[in-house]
């Protein structure tokens, strides 16, 4: 390999330097008929799973076709989503928020087309490569973190549990069969860079076991004050300790407070929590961001705990199969699945989900606890 | 012939979803025959390696990946996240693998030419991996070593006229949903204004100088596609303080079946003939709307504006023509304190491209200097609102309270009066006192 020069001239950093420019700006990247048709939509609708036409007020129309992907892709993936805009789409198309593509067409009758072409592409061992759904009343893409892939804190896979997931509910990808939308996330830790605590279910890796200490290390590759003050529970002192003789700065931990979070492990290296046996899938459901009829809300932890178990996680995709089909049974049309269990009452959305409730499904952590008790002789038998 | 065995990674490319495992494969194997003839910067089998690397979290359950170190670019404090494997040896293609975040362009738009310039920067001097997208809404480049970061950062900008994005204690890379480009809901643009507050504070993204990391992200309507309310420090949400646009033609025929309700979303299912009384009079929220001898009618200073009747009847409700956001303070995921969603800050704000969006501007600077003032480190907004009070928050953005900011009046008494608040002040004499009322 021989090194290939960008321009950059390291002994000069300042030379030429371009800093601070942002991204492009969009407009750059808008495809003529939305270009020409912007701030100036009329209405929407969905023709059949994964076509959208939206209708301007000139009269004019684009016919949208979306497609699921793993948001982990290759260039090689991308070049070949670039061929599909180039050919179909004068060169241009959109990511959604949730992953999904979207190729934009003039004609109805060539989205079709498109949908049929990429409904038909696979990888060589048999998955698709651009399924066509993810709109309406359905499941659409899940959202998901990196997890073991290229993350130094996961308790659990993303990529892994997010295929394994998709599979189960592939026809639920498809098709627009559910009493509203239903939006599954993933995050492979309690830090949520994936912010999956409003989605309608949750998928969370957490941990159980509180952390190693690497006594002999830790003073070196950790400021100590840093560590203490990262646990939230106060679990964490400063402490020394001999090891072979030798008297080491460290810190000691009050393993009955800790909550697992990691927080002190972002801080401080040497102090791991991973565990094959303490690490698995925490499953929340009932959450929502938008505000259509009822408020944005938090998803509700309904299964404390399930191991890991990879390449499929088969005991989780059974749970979220089972939460799926009796929200699909039980809910009202346009009722999201938050709005049904709490319509239905939680007692209930464990008996119909066939889940079972335990101690560890009740909040005990700071104030906002209490208000998830229940203050009122009203509840089901 | 694969690098490494993977019996558990492929038995994930079976099954209809798309298979990661598959497309990392067919990354390992157009780099092995390299038919372009590239000089890879990086090791070429690094996709063979991180999928080996993946293979023994399968089995054992761990991640083998260590914290970042610091790596960056000449004068940025975010961007790139180092990254190490704590298995060298056996992989050493991913020993090194740090991940670069590239700002998106709002609403996720793309031109071809600016996706394949991406994709040869990046099979050259990166793994060739990537997330499309990161979940704050970055494009996320996967797996590069430390001498490609400045060479990477210099065709970024020279060549694809694009920046990074944010990581670390600083504005992260702010988000929009797709807006006016193609939603008839959209109250203001919201590409343009996350287009503009994003160059506009660039010096806040790249460089560090916040408690924690700061969120925007621009949601056009009270939909949320973005979830701006759920997941950024200050969610600029679209709404509208007229009235909702009735086209009593259109809602008869949605009565008459016509028109499927909401847009043909429920078409997978038999729910049935439309009624409009069931599905949207008795679902609306503040109860605002009747429907009498086949006409709608919206009682629009009760309406909340949920959105529900629109996304329902989207061809015969429009939303009104006064529109402008609101602003919500200090949503976070659960670390530490528990999940917030964002709290009503500013009920309405005009979104005025003509004035360079100076009132969004001068909020965001004030929450800023108070949180950079007052927050603790690694305080989220939503901590340092939770810890002095939301009146103070207000205060210091220069919001003046109001009714709207709140669910309802506190629940108990504890008010922290000021001296100045009450008559004659604090200050008291004993002596006075006491010659009223005897020790």
């Amino acid at each position: 390999m021989a090194f290939i020069s960008s321009g950059y001239n390291p002994e000069k950093p300042m030379e030429n330097r371009i800093t601070d420019i942002g991204p492009q700006h969009f407009t750059e990247f808008l495809q003529p008929v939305i270009k020409k048709n912007f701030g100036k939509w009329l209405y929407h609708e969905i023709l059949e799973p994964g076509i959208l036409k939206h209708v301007a007020e000139s009269g004019d129309a684009v016919y949208t076709v979306r497609c699921g992907t793993a948001r982990l892709m290759t260039v090689s993936h991308i070049r070949e989503i670039c061929d599909i805009a180039d050919e179909w789409c004068d060169g241009y198309l959109r990511f959604t928020t949730r992953n999904n593509i979207e190729f934009m067409l003039e004609d109805e009758g060539k989205a079709k087309d498109l949908k049929k072409f990429l409904n038909s592409q696979k990888f060589p061992a048999g998955s698709l490569k651009f399924p066509v759904g993810g709109t309406g009343a359905g499941v659409t893409n899940i959202v998901h973190t990196q997890g073991w892939v290229h993350c130094h804190t996961p308790a659990t896979d993303a990529s892994g549990t997010v295929k394994a997931t998709m599979d189960a509910v592939f026809d639920q990808f498809t098709d627009m069969k559910l009493p509203a939308p239903v939006r599954i996330s993933m995050a492979c830790c309690l830090n949520m860079c994936g912010a999956v605590h409003c989605s309608d279910i949750a998928i969370l890796g957490i941990h159980r076991k509180p952390p190693i200490i690497d006594h002999k290390y830790l003073d070196n590759l950790c400021e100590i004050p840093l560590a203490v003050a990262a646990c939230p529970t106060g679990a964490v002192r400063p402490s020394k300790v001999e090891v072979d003789g030798e008297t080491y700065k460290t810190v000691a931990i009050k393993e009955e407070r800790c909550m697992f979070c990691g927080n002190c492990y972002t801080m401080c290296p040497s102090l791991p929590l991973a565990d094959k046996e303490g690490d698995g899938i925490a499953l929340m459901v009932g959450g929502k961001v938008s505000n259509r009829m009822s408020k944005p809300a938090f998803s509700k932890v309904v299964v404390p705990f399930i191991p890991n178990n990879p390449p499929r996680w088969p005991e989780m995709t059974d749970v979220i199969t089972r939460i799926l089909n009796a929200y699909s049974e039980g809910a009202n049309k346009y009722e999201r699945l938050g709005d049904w269990a709490t319509r239905i009452g939680w007692e209930r959305f464990f008996e119909v989900c066939d889940l079972e409730f335990t101690e560890h499904l009740i909040d005990d952590f700071r104030d906002p606890a209490y208000y998830t008790w229940r203050q009122t002789t009203q509840f089901k038998w | 012939m694969a690098k490494h065995k993977t019996p558990l990674l492929d038995q994930l490319e079976s099954g209809p979803w798309p298979s990661f495992v598959s497309d990392i494969k067919q990354e390992a194997e157009s780099r092995a025959k390299n038919e372009k003839g590239l000089d890879y910067q990086i090791p070429a089998d690094c996709p063979e390696d991180l999928l080996g690397v993946l293979e023994l979290s399968f089995s054992d359950g761990e991640t083998h990946w260590k914290h970042g170190g610091i790596v960056g670019v000449f004068g940025y404090g975010g961007g790139v996240i180092g990254r190490y494997c704590d298995q060298p040896e056996q992989f050493p293609g991913v020993a090194h693998f740090h991940t670069i975040r590239v700002a998106q362009p709002a609403g996720k738009f793309y031109t071809t030419k600016f996706l394949r310039d991406i994709c040869d920067l990046w099979e050259l001097r990166g793994s060739g991996l990537t997330n499309m997208h990161g979940a704050t809404g970055d494009i996320v480049l996967l797996g590069t070593q430390t001498p490609q970061l400045e060479e990477i950062f210099f065709e970024l900008t020279h060549n694809l006229n694009n920046d990074l994005g944010g990581s670390g204690s600083n504005l992260r890379t702010p988000a929009a949903c797709m807006g006016k480009s193609r939603c008839e809901y959209a109250c203001y643009d919201s590409q343009e204004l996350c287009y503009n507050l994003t160059q506009e504070y660039q010096d806040e993204l790249h460089r560090p100088a916040f408690p924690y990391k700061f969120k925007f992200k621009f949601d056009a309507c009270p939909n949320g596609c973005v979830a701006a309310i759920a997941r950024s420090d200050l969610s600029f949400l679209g709404t509208w303080r007229d009235n909702i646009r009735v086209d009593q033609e259109a809602v008869a025929a949605y009565v008459g079946g016509e028109i499927a309700p909401n847009a043909g979303a429920h078409a997978g299912r038999d729910w049935g003939k439309f009624d409009i009384v069931k599905e949207v009079v008795d679902l609306c929220p503040s109860k605002a709307i009747s429907y009498e001898d086949g006409k709608l009618a919206i009682n629009d200073k009760e309406c909340v504006r949920c959105m529900h009747c629109i996304n329902t009847m989207p061809r015969a409700l429009r939303i009104g023509e006064d529109t402008g956001c609101s602003i919500l303070c200090g949503a976070k995921a659960p670390i530490l304190d528990g999940p917030q969603m964002g709290s009503l800050l500013v009920p309405f704000i005009e979104v005025n491209k003509d004035d360079d969006y100076q009132a969004i501007k001068d909020v965001v600077e004030g929450v800023w200097d108070w949180w950079m003032e007052e927050g603790k480190n690694r305080e989220r907004i939503g901590e340092t609102m939770k810890r002095l009070g939301f009146a103070a928050l207000a205060k210091a953005a220069g919001v003046p309270i109001d009714a709207r900011q709140v669910q309802e009046p506190r629940h108990n008494p504890y008010i922290f009066w000021k001296a100045e608040e009450v008559e004659g002040g604090w200050e008291r004499s004993i002596d006075d006192f006491r010659k009223r009322h005897q020790r």
